[in-house]
């Protein structure tokens, strides 16, 4: 039977915490950055200009049709050339973390625009049509009317959204960059002690979604109240 | 930004020789299909058992079909993975955990991804299923025990053939899912589709090529299944509900 030994834990955890903090950054550039960018694109594909809705639509299709580790690595192969190109950046300066932060971001966007359109289509459309009869303009309806309450139906979809996107952090993996999981690996692997650290990771990962969900169905009851 | 494209790349012969560029690249489609369609049937099955346990009144089948949905969702897939890989083998008693170690390492690779990604959507499986148990107006689960049939009856006969129809189009999308989320499965060294792609910009140095052709075919595959399940949920609408949701 296999005999296990923790103890390579308790000195590792300021790496490990290094490590944390890298998927807490790139999960909170991809949310505020998917929200607001999703926001957009949700506005562009409900919009009447057909080009802008037909843009949206491809991006979004696009994104959604493709695995998140083929985006990753292409990021990985494009963002680096092309911010080397333009900040003049010498080659060899680490930019994995700016490449998966934008390729977190730019891919989830697709995703948020998703719910968000399917929340901006929940307001009743008579809304739109009052607006109009008090002399609103487009921009000013969706910004003091409608998006206002499309959000406040939207937030425990948003916050779900960004439980799955923490979790989806670790992939970064493939480009050996060492967020919490990352770290985790390495210990291991360094020790000798993959056992004990990949189920060390997945109990805290389990422990922060399993919080973090039982917090956004308890939010959902509350504003279902309202 | 110099770039040589060289599209020929792929009728080259690979470098063991045996084979073009181009056939790896089919290799790899072939192994993803293959793992994608088998978890798929181990989702179905485990994920059909588990929703339907999750609305039974035995209040401890209920719960313990909800833990087994929380376990699988709340811990990231590629840490799922190395678990099924690394840990599981270590964990099992000696002689069957030899036997695994022991044997081809594509079956290591391929058992380990199957259960893992088969496990893991059951999870989504299950709770779509129960969302379907759950939209069935009371009145046909009061009807058919009414009826005098038994509870597993009232599931096998009225509930479940509802339930199903009614959850075709979520679970089209759990089914897309399945074909991207197989690509995690590259992390254990699987030859599938999206390593094959990056075996091939190791080998060649040509990587835009490669992803493009990696990327086309997943979308190929999201188009051609998105038509065939488009059949499916034509047939599986129930008359009489919008657009069979």
């Amino acid at each position: 039977m296999y005999e296990f030994d923790w103890s390579s834990i308790p000195g590792a955890l300021p790496f490990l915490w290094e490590g944390m903090v890298i998927s807490l950054k790139i999960t909170f550039a991809a949310v505020v950055v998917g929200i607001v960018w999703g926001t957009l694109l949700a506005m562009m594909r409900l919009s009447a200009i057909k080009p802008l809705s037909l843009f949206a639509a491809g991006y979004v299709n696009l994104f959604r049709a493709v695995p998140l580790v083929m985006v990753l690595l292409w990021f990985f192969l494009i963002v680096p050339r092309f911010i080397e190109e333009l900040f003049n950046i010498p080659p060899g300066v680490d930019l994995r973390l700016s490449s998966a932060m934008i390729g977190f971001a730019l891919f989830e966007s697709a995703y948020y625009s998703e719910i968000i359109r399917a929340g901006i289509q929940s307001v009743p459309k008579g809304q739109m049509a009052a607006c109009s009869a008090l002399g609103m303009t487009y921009g000013q309806a969706m910004r003091l009317v409608v998006l206002p309450q499309a959000f406040r139906n939207m937030v425990p979809l948003l916050l779900t959204q960004a439980i799955i996107l923490f979790q989806d952090t670790s992939l970064v993996y493939v480009s050996a960059l060492a967020d919490f999981f990352g770290a985790a690996y390495k210990v291991g692997d360094r020790d000798g002690r993959l056992v004990e650290l990949l189920l060390f990771a997945g109990a805290v990962y389990f422990v922060i979604c399993f919080a973090a969900s039982s917090l956004v169905k308890r939010l959902q009851k509350k504003y279902q109240l309202a | 930004m110099t770039y040589q494209w060289n599209w020929g790349v792929f009728l080259q012969p690979s470098a063991t020789g045996d084979d073009t560029y181009l056939g790896w690249m089919f290799a790899g489609l072939k192994m993803t299909l293959a793992l994608s369609l088998s978890a798929w049937v181990v989702a179905l099955l485990l994920g059909a058992v588990v929703g339907v346990l999750r609305t039974v009144p035995n209040k401890t089948l209920a719960g313990l079909a909800t833990a087994y949905v929380e376990l699988f969702r709340n811990i990231p897939l590629l840490v799922q993975l190395f678990i099924w890989y690394f840990v599981l083998p270590e964990l099992l008693p000696t002689s069957l955990g030899d036997a695994f170690k022991q044997s081809h390492p594509v079956f290591q690779q391929f058992l380990a991804s199957m259960l893992c990604l088969g496990l893991f959507t059951s999870a989504r499986v299950a709770e779509q299923v129960r969302a379907g148990i759950n939209s069935l107006p009371r009145g046909q689960k009061n009807a058919g025990l009414a009826l005098g049939l038994t509870l597993p009856q009232t599931y096998r006969f009225v509930m479940m053939p509802m339930a199903f129809r009614l959850i075709v189009p979520p679970l089209t999308s759990e089914f897309l899912n399945i074909f991207k989320n197989s690509a995690v499965c590259s992390t254990i060294g699987l030859l599938e589709l999206a390593a094959q792609g990056r075996q091939l910009v190791d080998y060649t140095a040509q990587p835009f090529e490669s992803f493009i052709a990696v990327t086309v075919a997943y979308m190929a595959i999201n188009v051609i299944v998105m038509t065939l399940m488009k059949r499916v949920e034509d047939k599986a609408r129930v008359p009489g509900y919008m657009g069979g949701k």
